[in-house]
């Protein structure tokens, strides 16, 4: 219940912003008919409809998870959003090592075979796609050799 | 015979030495990738896409390697389904009630077989149908203009949303969060920035394979983290795999029927292979013979879904290469794989190049082959590869999902873009939105609004001009009808339930 009205209410908002945004959109002397703020227009028109039904009309709460799951879920966001922010820093396999480890920690909580699984899928990885399928990685920070 | 000749053509291409490779492993990778659950034919090709464009593959090799994907995702499903009681994929699912139940009286590898050659019987039925039938749609669609083709997304859309979710509001709330992403960028027509907040990275647009594999990659990372170990079930032991004949012999004319049902729910915009498979199963259900069994391990109901959902990925190829709008999450997935090499699909792609259309439709034809051999006699190898444990696959995939986006754009706003569209994807699958029409919705927005302004200019502004072709009357109807319907059929089509199963550490 809860949650689909809080989805619709904040979907409302977005959708209010995105035709104050298109309102804003310079058109050119050259244009068509139509412009390029109608059809954003629609589009908007259309979110707020399903929004307000289902602010109005929610469905039955899916079970959503307890806070610790909710702050596992948020740790592993936190461990992507830093591999996606290292990796060209400090090349591919000392960050995906570090990041497969933990996700696989996330997953089975044991210590040794979520660091082994780390490794091999560092190292692994890397092998095959630098080696075998030859894309543009780097291994290991610059400045290193 | 025209088709002949066109077919000898595609041969000539497929069947070199590279392309038969790229045909095997594309099989091979598909057929785990369908097997292994939580990934299926559409996050599969997705986390594909980038790294066969990285690696520089030419379109025809691009399209090989990852249509026989494609179809082996859609074999590989059933394995899990048969041995694990979890589907490998969505389509997959009506394969449980069947195939669960027959490998628990210990004719699993019965049930393998069985459906490995339903699922060569379809897939290879369909994809003729689809040679036969994409050159003749592809004739009719020189008739549309712009208004016709405005009216096509939205019949692609209403049906996806009215048949693909059990509320209306969110699958059309789904397409329309597509089309507004669409927007971000540079308009089109007039070259003016739209929604991108001085942020130069979104000037180009949010690139659509950023979109799909975070919607469907990274936020399967999510939901495993939630659900592990509510998912592991106890597998069935599987034993010396012998050919069933008689069994064979007895299910053909569920095959031929689920065939058949399939590849007309594939045809159809928005249905799909999972749409494919259920209705193969009920009609199966409703007509068979062997009715009473069904649900407890009958082999007609292993042999009707697996070929229906084989003939829907076939079946849902044709308006994907002939209109350019895709029947279901995966062929989106393919329409996206084409847009980035530079393909538009439509009627042009048939008479300008059809090289990339016909080795495709031959490369097809060998993957089916392939796939019949690596599914019935070689299934063990693939049995061996499920038992790899979640804790090494799951972060395994994810590292994939990133390799590819940052090989392909090289950028970390890309890569957390990514993220945010994993997260996106995570609340949605929690509400009940379909992730799908978000994905045609990002892909087809900027077609769709460039349709419409098109459409504008030749009837200068005049807005009835959308509904004054028969054509685009019809196309209104369908898509109107498509949305309305299935709120009525849905008390008439309940899906029936999942046999129970054994499963360890439940939290």
């Amino acid at each position: 219940m809860a949650a689909d009205r809080i989805f619709g209410a904040v979907m409302i908002v977005l959708a209010l912003g995105y035709v104050l945004s298109a309102m804003n959109i310079q058109t050119s002397f050259i244009s068509d008919p139509v412009g390029p703020r109608v059809f954003p227009y629609m589009v908007a028109a259309v979110v707020i409809v399903c929004s307000l039904v289902m602010v109005l009309k929610p469905d039955p709460d899916a079970d959503w998870p307890a806070p610790l799951m909710l702050l596992k879920i948020g740790a592993a966001l936190a461990v992507l959003i830093g591999y996606a922010l290292t990796i060209r820093a400090m090349g591919f396999i000392i960050p995906t090592v570090i990041a497969s480890a933990v996700l696989s920690y996330m997953i089975s909580p044991r210590a040794v075979p979520a660091a082994l699984a780390g490794l091999g899928l560092g190292v692994g990885l890397y092998v095959l796609f630098k080696v075998v399928l030859g894309l543009g990685l780097v291994a290991l920070p610059r400045g290193w050799f | 015979m025209d088709i002949l000749s066109n077919l000898a053509l595609g041969f000539s291409i497929a069947l070199s030495p590279w392309t038969l490779m790229l045909a095997f492993v594309g099989c091979f990778v598909g057929t785990i990738i369908g097997a292994l659950p939580g990934l299926g034919p559409s996050n599969g090709v997705a986390l594909l896409i980038p790294i066969s464009f990285s690696m520089g593959l030419d379109a025809i090799s691009a399209l090989v390697l990852l249509t026989s994907v494609y179809y082996g995702a859609m074999y590989g499903g059933r394995i899990s389904s048969i041995l694990l009681n979890i589907p490998g994929d969505e389509p997959a699912m009506m394969t449980t009630l069947d195939g669960y139940p027959m490998a628990k009286q210990g004719r699993a590898g019965d049930a393998l077989v069985i459906s490995g050659v339903a699922s060569f019987y379809g897939a290879l039925l369909a994809t003729i149908g689809l040679m036969l039938l994409a050159p003749l749609l592809s004739r009719v669609a020189f008739e549309f203009g712009p208004a016709e083709y405005f009216a096509l997304y939205m019949l692609a859309f209403c049906t996806l949303g009215g048949v693909g979710s059990n509320n209306q509001a969110k699958a059309a709330l789904a397409a329309a969060l597509g089309l507004g992403i669409a927007m971000i960028g540079l308009d089109q027509t007039t070259g003016m920035p739209r929604f991108t907040f001085g942020e130069l990275h979104l000037m180009d647009g949010i690139d659509f394979l950023v979109a799909i594999v975070g919607l469907f990659a990274v936020s399967e990372v999510f939901h495993f983290i939630e659900s592990h170990g509510k998912d592991s079930a106890i597998g069935v032991k599987l034993g010396r795999i012998t050919i069933p004949w008689r069994d064979l012999g007895r299910t053909h004319g569920a095959m031929a029927r689920g065939t058949g049902i399939g590849f007309l729910a594939g045809i159809l915009p928005g249905a799909g292979a999972s749409l494919g498979s259920f209705l193969a199963y009920m009609a199966e259900k409703s007509v068979s013979r062997n009715r009473a069994n069904f649900g407890k391990g009958a082999p007609e109901g292993v042999a009707a879904p697996e070929a229906g959902n084989n003939a829907a990925a076939g079946g849902a190829l044709v308006p994907m290469l002939t209109l350019g709008v895709p029947g279901s999450g995966t062929t989106a997935v393919l329409l996206a794989l084409l847009l980035t090499l530079n393909i538009t699909p439509g009627p042009l792609l048939f008479t300008e190049k059809p090289d990339v259309v016909w080795s495709l439709i031959a490369a097809l034809l060998i993957a089916n082959v392939m796939l019949l051999i690596m599914n019935v006699p070689m299934v063990k190898v693939f049995v061996r590869i499920l038992s790899v444990p979640s804790w090494v696959l799951l972060p395994g995939v994810t590292m994939v999902a990133f390799v590819g986006i940052y090989s392909l754009t090289g950028s970390s706003f890309d890569m957390l873009l990514m993220v945010a569209f994993g997260v996106l994807g995570w609340i949605c699958r929690k509400l009940g939105i379909p992730t799908v029409p978000i994905i045609l919705g990002i892909l087809l927005g900027n077609a769709m609004e460039d349709n419409l302004r098109r459409a504008m200019v030749l009837s200068n502004g005049d807005w009835t001009y959308l509904f004054s072709s028969g054509i685009s009357i019809g196309l209104w109807t369908a898509a109107v009808l498509g949305f309305v319907a299935p709120m009525f059929l849905r008390r008439f089509l309940k899906k029936p339930p999942i046999p129970a199963t054994e499963s360890y550490d439940r939290d």
